[in-house]
């Protein structure tokens, strides 16, 4: 089929992208390696410029979930097409919310293990961004459990619940007591860096944001591609075969 | 009939069916004392009563959310039989309204455990609380509703999935969470009489209040799922 061999190219405006991506990526590594020595903790700082865009995006994405989730609710009925895009869009961010999270826990831990000598402590910070990556976790294992059109509507609304306790999450960084600094930016009057570091720390949050938008592209196109097949294999008919009876 | 109407008439259904077979609350509650003697054998409740008092409150908790998801799966597998579901479906009746129901009667399911295994808890592990005992009579039921209506809500929305019985705790668990936390921390608060448990109070409420919110809106589009 014509049609299929052109949807299986790789697009030049994405190899563009994903070039840019890496430049500003290698920018990122090389003001990350450069910026100047940390008072307190000489190199071992520099994982922070790679945990704190990742932390930051892993608040943004299940957002995007939500948004999406919503979405595909609003559209279930009146148009499927778009919802099943949605729908796409979800279980993209989902997956990106788990890889970033994964990353942000993992580099936190590296730093703790640096700074305070232990790699995780249950203060109230750590316990709810864990929280977070448990949530989108099960978001993703009731994707797998649960099987045919249920499937998008459930995880709709888990997506939904997952993202109202994100705040509550946020919140309780300003109510409890806390091993964790206080935010590094805006935080109160002490809270800021140096701001010869500021480059390394901007530079890296736009590489890691690209980066995380190419693999979000790239995860929605291959589950896009999938629910062709599906729809393909399940006949040319799109309406239900047997007239629904609309009870509501 | 009103909308409080369908709630009750549900409820009275729920609370009556209970009443005739015995299966939830019986189940529930001799779970929840195994679960009190298991946690005996990991300390020695009575040679130390401060590590007691320090870790009472969370093991009371663990205790009745492993009880209440085992019941939680019950209560709607129950509609299963004979395609009550669908006859619920097709009921001109508010869905929310059937939820409600179902939430209200878990929740004093669950509460009448916490009136049996508090008492027991407190003699088995030589309970003496040093904060004020009586704000336990807030804490308990904010807490159990911030269970028992996601329980419910999640209950039914893992009904028509493979494994069932598995998925509920593991999407239950983490948006439980924080509720688990408050009402852990405030229990803590009350037996150790150190802290002030208002703040997580106000968190129970605040919580119980924005779930239950999402819970009633959202209930429709999940017993609707599969058409």
């Amino acid at each position: 089929m014509n049609n299929r061999s052109q949807t299986q190219r790789f697009p030049l405006w994405a190899s563009l992208y994903l070039a840019l991506t890496f430049a500003v990526l290698a920018i990122g590594f090389y003001e990350a390696m450069t910026a100047p020595k940390e008072a307190t903790m000489g190199n071992l700082y520099r994982v922070f410029f790679y945990h704190f865009p990742h932390t930051i995006l892993s608040f943004v994405f299940p957002y995007m979930n939500c948004v999406a989730a919503f979405l595909f609710l609003f559209w279930r009925r009146s148009n499927p097409a778009r919802a099943l895009k949605a729908d796409a869009f979800a279980l993209a961010s989902g997956e990106i919310t788990v890889l970033y999270a994964s990353v942000g826990l993992a580099t936190g831990m590296l730093w703790g293990r640096a700074a305070w000598g232990i790699w995780w402590t249950w203060d109230p910070r750590l316990t709810t961004y864990l929280l977070l990556w448990l949530l989108y976790v099960s978001y993703l294992l009731l994707r797998k459990l649960t099987t045919g059109d249920q499937k998008a509507v459930l995880s709709a609304v888990l997506a939904i619940f997952a993202a109202i306790d994100i705040p509550i999450c946020f919140m309780s960084i300003r109510w409890w007591r806390t091993q964790h600094p206080a935010p590094v930016f805006g935080g109160g009057a002490d809270s800021g860096i140096d701001p010869h570091m500021l480059p390394a720390v901007f530079w890296n949050l736009a590489a890691w944001a690209m980066w995380g938008a190419f693999v979000l592209g790239l995860r929605y196109t291959i589950e896009r591609r999938r629910q062709g097949i599906v729809a393909v294999e399940a006949g040319p008919v799109v309406a239900p075969a047997s007239p629904v009876l609309e009870v509501r | 009939m009103s909308y409080f109407g369908h709630v009750l008439t549900h409820l009275r259904k729920d609370l009556q069916l209970e009443w005739r077979a015995r299966e939830m609350i019986n189940g529930m509650l001799f779970f929840a004392l195994l679960v009190v003697v298991v946690f005996s054998l990991a300390f020695d409740p009575t040679s130390y009563p401060t590590v007691t008092r320090q870790i009472s409150g969370g093991l009371l908790w663990v205790g009745l959310l492993f009880a209440s998801i085992t019941a939680l799966n019950q209560s709607w597998a129950r509609e299963l039989h004979n395609h009550v579901m669908d006859a619920q479906r097709l009921s001109p009746a508010p869905a929310s309204a059937l939820f409600l129901g179902k939430a209200l009667s878990n929740l004093i399911f669950v509460s009448f455990i916490e009136l049996v295994l508090a008492p027991v808890f407190a003699i088995f592990y030589n309970l003496h609380p040093l904060g004020q005992a009586w704000l336990l009579l807030l804490i308990l039921p904010l807490g159990t509703w911030g269970l028992t209506v996601n329980g419910t809500f999640f209950a039914a929305l893992s009904l028509r999935t493979r494994n069932r019985e598995l998925l509920l705790p593991l999407v239950l668990c983490p948006i439980a969470m924080p509720a688990l936390l408050g009402m852990i921390q405030a229990t803590t608060n009350v037996l150790t009489g150190e802290l002030e448990p208002g703040l997580w109070i106000k968190l129970l409420v605040g919580y119980d209040v924005v779930f239950t919110i999402a819970c009633i809106f959202l209930f429709e589009t999940v017993l609707n799922a599969a058409d």
